[in-house]
């Protein structure tokens, strides 16, 4: 305790390098503990980006790869999901709600996503925030668009603008569909979200999108396209009944005209096709075309919610093993988690940068310690002459060392939580990101005890130095 | 056992450095008063260091109050130097950080015999009344760092004085004084050394002091390394 006190005293003694010290230290841990701080909330926010999903359903092929395409909006599958093996699983009775996806097309560098109003109805991000609009209404006919917040603001678009989608990925597309035009008619609030940097089209505008001459193909195309749902529709009867029997909404009349064309059982919704088929030369004109007549023949993956959570895994496992089609359901939480330690390298290079800056702030306050000692030659030669040992001379330069360190560290910590009181509200309204403010947890302790022991070791090379002067000065220190 | 220094044969140098002491035989009575002289240079202040067991001694044996210290260990030297010797520096004294009353009490914080020997009372009391007997007993509180020399010189032999050590040693502590000073200072030097029944030994290089003590040794005389 004696040597706690004079560790003290002699720290406050020399406060202007003890305070420049501290504040060196203290700035580098704050950036520590801040970079710890961001990583939990951009890990936060990275594993929010869609919630309250149970299952993300496409074709076979990786995780990740699914988990890009169907929520960051990166990549594209190579497969798409025939909209009955879709339909199947929707209307699966452990099945609560689905959001039905069709991807594939970009306008201007943005994606076009194909869905319907489930996503405005089940979509869910950050921990259950709806989509919401800010301006206008959600996209329901065939040429609706409607435009995520950044695309709207990116593009300088407003609503009534008419824009051209373009078939491909490319900021050009291959083709591009001038005399296609689609019209704006609302803007999505921001959600900080991959939400934001995409355009909502319906289904069936997806599909015309796809159409080579702006127009619906001759139903002798039909066969081409549909192969895939004439054979999962042989085998699967039963689903197909399942179907069609429940009084879907909108989905109903597409569903229907998908398989009129190729399945000739289908009695019931031949009414519709003989209205709305497209001429037989295939140049209707946008404006000709009903949504009506317009058929979904494929998504390209869909998120479902269970009604029951403890049926998910269960369910997934169906989907997996399902024989009709190459279909993969990924839990978001276990992709999310994997894709994250994918990223880890970037957490990694962060920290390890604030690592180093912690290390040069410690490096700083051994510098000061170490410089100082020489004009600590008289004090450590008295405190020898009132019997104090070489250990306790090592004991007082660790001490302050430690003392240093730790008070560095406790006022970086302070720092960290007087910004975040201060900013966090502004962080989450301009990036998006929100931080959360939480007691120092074991990282943060782990930290501070790891620059704590770092400062206890540093104080061992002023210390040994001190030791060595003061055994060599004896009493004979020249004044 | 009556002596409370006793030196045979010893030889120091720094390091790899010429010989500094070499001082055949030099002994001294417990309870003297002794005042130890030569020139600057002439291995005063070393002397005084490996006597207080702060150097070792190169070869020879040094015994001080009965203790051979070459015998004893590192950790064992300091304890006993902290127990049983007070030390007065010439100048720069005390420790800057701390108050006159913390500079005083510190040997006896540091060491549990010194505390021991306060007879049940406490070290701030005992501290203030060894200030109060060298007339600076209205300073306590103040930072060293406001004290004249001639106050920092009996704050420095107040704190080599708690505690009452057997031997108390003061290298060239009145050197920046003037001469009356240096007198007061003495008279009250040693009649707390007498009251602590402590041994002195008193350097300096200035000889006019000399008719104050029971025993004089001038060191050049003693020490054969100085020519
Ligand atoms: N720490 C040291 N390292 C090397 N030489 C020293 C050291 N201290 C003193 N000396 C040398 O030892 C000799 C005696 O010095 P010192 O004991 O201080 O003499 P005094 O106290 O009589 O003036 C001098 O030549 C001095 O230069
Ligand atoms: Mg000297």
């Amino acid at each position: 305790m004696l040597v706690l006190d004079l560790a003290l005293k002699s720290l406050r003694n020399r406060a202007f390098s003890t305070s420049l010290t501290v504040g060196s230290i203290a700035l580098s841990f704050a950036l520590l503990i801040g970079v710890e701080n961001v990583r939990v909330g951009m890990r936060q926010s990275f594993s929010n980006t869609i919630s309250q999903t149970d299952l993300i359903v496409g074709t076979k092929g990786g995780t990740i790869q699914l988990l890009l395409y169907s929520v960051f909006g990166m990549g594209a599958p190579t497969e798409n999901v025939s909209w009955e093996a879709y339909r199947q699983w929707a209307e699966h009775p452990a099945v609560e709600w689905t959001i039905p996806y069709s991807l594939g097309d970009s306008h201007r560098g943005f994606r076009v996503v194909g869905t319907n109003e489930d996503f405005y109805r089940h979509y869910r991000y950050r921990g259950g925030q709806e989509i919401a609009l800010a301006e206008g209404r959600a996209n329901t006919d065939l040429f609706d668009v409607t435009l995520g917040a950044d695309v709207a603001a990116e593009l300088n678009y407003a609503m009534g603008d008419e824009i051209s989608v373009t078939h491909g990925l490319g900021e050009i597309g291959f083709v591009t569909h001038d005399h296609m035009p689609f019209t704006v008619v609302g803007i999505l609030d921001k959600t900080f979200t991959p939400v934001d940097r995409a355009i909502y089209v319906t289904l069936e505008g997806m599909e015309a999108i796809h159409w080579e001459d702006g127009a619906p193909p001759a139903s002798d195309d039909g066969h081409a396209h549909d192969e895939e749902a004439e054979a999962a529709h042989d085998e699967d009867d039963h689903a197909h009944d399942e179907e069609d029997e429940p009084a879907h909404d909108e989905d109903d009349h597409s569903h229907d005209e998908e398989d009129e064309p190729v399945h000739d059982e289908d009695d019931h919704a031949h009414d519709d096709e003989a209205e709305a088929a497209p001429a037989d030369d295939g140049h209707a004109h946008a404006g000709d075309i009903a949504i009506e007549d317009v058929e979904v023949r494929q998504v390209t993956s869909f998120f479902v919610g269970t009604t029951d959570r403890r049926d998910v895994l269960q369910l997934q496992r169906d989907i997996n093993d399902f024989e009709d089609e190459p279909m993969m359901a990924v839990l978001p939480g276990v992709a999310l988690n994997e894709m994250w330690q994918g990223l880890g390298y970037a957490e990694t290079g962060l920290r390890l940068v604030a690592i180093f800056v912690v290390l040069v702030g410690l490096l700083g306050m051994l510098v000061s310690l170490y410089t100082s000692l020489n004009e600590r030659r008289r004090e450590m030669a008295i405190l020898r002459a009132v019997g104090a040992g070489p250990n306790r001379i090592v004991a007082l330069l660790v001490l302050e060392s430690v003392c240093l360190a730790a008070a560095g560290a406790l006022a970086g910590l302070a720092v960290v939580y007087g910004l975040l009181a201060a900013g966090q509200s502004v962080v989450e309204a301009q990036v998006g990101l929100f931080i959360p403010i939480r007691p120092p947890g074991p990282i943060e302790l782990l930290l501070l005890g790891a620059v704590v022991t770092a400062g206890f070791l540093m104080g061992f090379v002023p210390a040994f130095k001190a030791y060595r002067t003061a055994l060599h000065d004896g009493l004979a220190v020249r004044v | 056992m009556s002596l409370a220094i006793d030196v045979r044969g010893l030889r120091f140098r720094y390091g790899g450095g010429p010989w500094v002491l070499d001082i055949p035989e030099l002994t001294l009575e417990r309870g003297s008063r002794a005042f130890l002289f030569g020139p600057s240079g002439s291995g005063k202040t070393t002397l005084l260091g490996v006597l207080a067991g702060v150097l070792e001694a190169t070869e020879g044996e040094v015994r001080v109050l009965g203790e051979d210290l070459a015998a004893l260990s590192g950790a064992r030297r300091d304890a006993f130097r902290a127990e049983h010797i007070g030390y007065v520096f010439q100048m720069f004294n005390l420790i800057p950080y701390l108050s006159v009353l913390d500079n005083i009490a510190l040997p006896a914080r540091m060491n549990a015999e010194r505390r021991a020997r306060l007879d049940g009372a406490g070290v701030k009391e005992t501290a203030a009344l060894l200030a109060d007997h060298l007339h600076i007993g209205d300073l306590l509180k103040k930072p060293v760092t406001e004290l004249s020399v001639g106050q920092q010189q009996r704050v420095a032999a107040c704190r080599a004085l708690i505690g009452a050590p057997e031997l108390i040693v003061a290298d060239e502590p009145t050197s920046s004084l003037d001469f009356d000073r240096r007198e007061t200072f003495l008279e009250l030097l040693f009649k707390e050394c007498e009251r602590a029944g402590s041994t002195l030994v008193f350097v300096s290089h200035d000889r006019t002091l000399e008719g104050m003590f029971s025993r004089n040794i001038s060191l050049p005389d003693v020490n054969k390394a100085v020519l």
